[in-house]
């Protein structure tokens, strides 16, 4: 009697340790691999991810889940810096992949080189989103730096979302003007009419259209484009800018981790399929610019043409500007001291 | 021979040790990893770094908006805990836990949700914005929101001295002629004083260093309304430690010599009333 009620338990937990064996092994049979990403991408990779399985299986045999993390471009590059174990990043700045490079090799030197379009999948742009029917009348670049317009962008130390903002003003006036002084005056008549400086591409989209402040938006095309579906398209207008600057996102693979866990040929294999046309598809239906011409071509209605400034090509890449623009006591510092 | 008498308390030596392992573990080491990461930097830099324009507007705002908040905290505060203490009405009880609220609420929905209100489409914003009155996006909504995180240390610490506040002593004072103004200046504010001192102290230390909330209803304007943890965290995203943790030594210098100076106060008080008392 006694000794059959003390069997019992210790015959459950032993059936219990025997079950959660197998599952444990089932589970490990699966590979995982973590994609740590930054703000405004969680539904596209919430897709690809879906879709990047089901080809992965059939091809390899292999069930692989794909995790992911989002945040603020720079805090996520940061949290893999200090050891979060991502397989790759897929962020939207360059600076925030270079970061990995420097800091402990997590990221191999010739990153743009391991993949087509330099390890870009898709690009974006920077576009105007106004009140419906344009009540201020906002048409390009000038217009942001009128008196009297409010302008709500993303903070441009901490977003790569408001970096880009200020890139485009600055390249579009640098492009009219041709000198420095010009465009250094422009931005910070633009910055002086920004009343709110979020952290992020999000809470800027709030605070233009939940909190009813601002007469101009400026963000994401893609970021555009969502706020036209999920708000309705009855409330805002979008407006391309005549010149505009290209956001490009790129990729990579953190080298340390994949050896470490073993998934380097899964990983790549991911970053592959968005290449892929069937990646580039899904990448342009949560309105991104696919690389792919054919697809680019298929989905033309969606992106208008608009001339394009290039961080790399017209501004001196990324290096130069981040020590110019963005760096302490850079310009951006001196004109926000200035307003 | 023993050379040294025992104590009366014993166990002095191994309570004193873990305070002091204790206090050393969690504050100490933390906080002097601040230090170390900003002797890094020349004199020089330091200075340039934590007293350039717009580091010094934000210690301004910070500083400034959280003695306002836990100003204003003092007195409702105070006229709050007499209310929950001395009067009886429906529902007291509910109101009294309400009062916690903002201690348990996460800060960011507390910041959220001030915005809605005070912003110019928000239930009080629509109003209060063509009276020419802007809260939200604004130095005015720093201190609405400090003042939401720290009401609750008011109450809290001056609540239980006034239910043990003896009634027999305003009622000796009304009986020996003094006016109901005289009782609560002489009476009733001096054996409250210390109470409030560490209310009005937990309220202003909690402002100066809350983040979550005001970012959210600030606008974080450079030279505007950018409070001092903003420029931490802006530093920390460029992978800029040694910069955040220079302005994070100047702010703990500043809040440590406050924090002294009111203990001080309160020292004194707590003297000078010791001797009246005699």
């Amino acid at each position: 009697m006694l000794a059959a009620s003390l069997f019992r338990p210790i015959a459950w937990v032993g059936f219990t340790c025997a079950w959660l064996l197998v599952l444990s092994v089932v589970v490990l049979a699966q590979t995982t691999i973590l994609n740590v990403s930054y703000d405004v991408t969680r539904e596209l990779y919430k897709d690809i991810n879906t879709a990047f399985a089901t080809v992965h299986k059939k091809r390899t045999g292999e069930a692989v889940t794909v995790n992911q993390s989002h945040g603020g471009s720079s805090r996520q590059a940061l949290s893999v810096a200090s050891g979060l174990e991502a397989d790759v990043v897929t962020m939207n700045q360059a600076p925030d992949i270079d970061i990995l490079v420097e800091r402990g090799g997590l990221v191999a030197k010739a990153w743009r080189e391991r993949f087509p379009h330099g390890a870009v999948p898709y690009t974006t742009t920077t576009v105007f989103l106004v009140r419906k029917g344009n009540p201020k009348n906002i048409k390009d670049w000038p217009d942001l730096a009128r008196s009297g317009i409010q302008v709500i962008v993303p903070n441009p130390k901490t977003s790569g979302n408001g970096r880009y903002t200020y890139l485009a003003a600055w390249g579009f006036a640098l492009h009219k003007d041709g000198n420095e002084a010009a465009a250094r005056e422009f931005v910070t008549r633009v910055f002086a009419n920004v009343p709110v400086l979020d952290g992020g591409g999000r809470g800027a989209t709030t605070t233009f259209t939940q909190r009813d402040t601002g007469d101009v938006l400026v963000t994401f095309e893609n970021e555009a484009l969502l706020i036209g579906k999920e708000l309705g398209a009855d409330k805002f207008d979008i407006v391309y800018p005549s010149v505009s600057i290209e956001a490009a996102a790129p990729v990579a693979l953190v080298e340390t981790v994949v050896d470490k866990r073993g998934t380097r040929k899964t990983a790549t294999a991911y970053l592959e399929f968005l290449f892929s046309p069937a990646g580039q598809e899904i990448i342009a239906r949560h309105y991104f610019r696919p690389q792919d011409r054919n697809v680019l071509a298929a989905n033309k209605a969606r992106f208008p043409d608009v001339a394009l400034i290039s961080v790399e090509r017209d501004l001196g890449g990324w290096e130069k500007v981040q020590s110019a623009h963005f760096a302490d006591n850079g310009i951006y510092d001196q004109i926000s001291v200035k307003r | 021979m023993r050379r040294t008498t025992p104590r009366v308390l014993p166990g002095f030596g191994l309570s004193l040790g873990i305070t002091v392992v204790y206090l050393t573990l969690i504050v100490l080491i933390p906080l002097s990893a601040v230090f170390l990461k900003t002797s890094g930097l020349t004199f020089e830099r330091f200075w340039a770094l934590t007293t350039s324009p717009r580091v010094l507007a934000s210690y301004r705002l910070t500083f400034g908006a959280s003695l306002l908040a836990a100003l204003i905290d003092v007195v409702f505060g105070l006229i709050l805990a007499w209310g929950l203490v001395r009067h009886s009405f429906p529902l007291k009880r509910l109101v009294d836990a309400l009062i916690d609220l903002p201690f348990a609420l996460p800060t960011a929905v507390a910041g959220i949700a001030l915005t809605a209100i005070y912003a110019k489409n928000g239930w009080l914003g629509q109003y209060l914005e063509p009276l020419g009155l802007k809260i939200a996006f604004g130095p005015p909504g720093v201190v609405v929101a400090l003042m939401f995180i720290g009401l609750p240390f008011v109450v809290r610490t001056v609540q239980p001295v006034l239910e043990d506040l003896e009634l027999e002593l305003e009622e000796a004072a009304a009986t020996l002629g003094a006016s109901r103004w005289q009782i609560v200046r002489s009476v009733v504010l001096p054996t409250l004083f210390p109470a409030i001192l560490t209310g009005f102290t937990l309220a202003f230390a909690r402002a100066v260093g809350e983040y979550g909330s005001v970012i959210f209803i600030a606008g974080n304007i450079p030279m505007v309304s950018e409070i001092t943890p903003l420029l931490i965290i802006t530093r920390l995203e460029q992978y800029d430690y040694v910069g955040a943790t220079a302005i994070a030594t100047v702010m703990l210098v500043i809040s440590f010599a406050l924090l002294l100076a009111i203990n001080g106060l309160q020292a004194w008080t707590a003297r000078r009333t010791g001797r009246l008392a005699t």
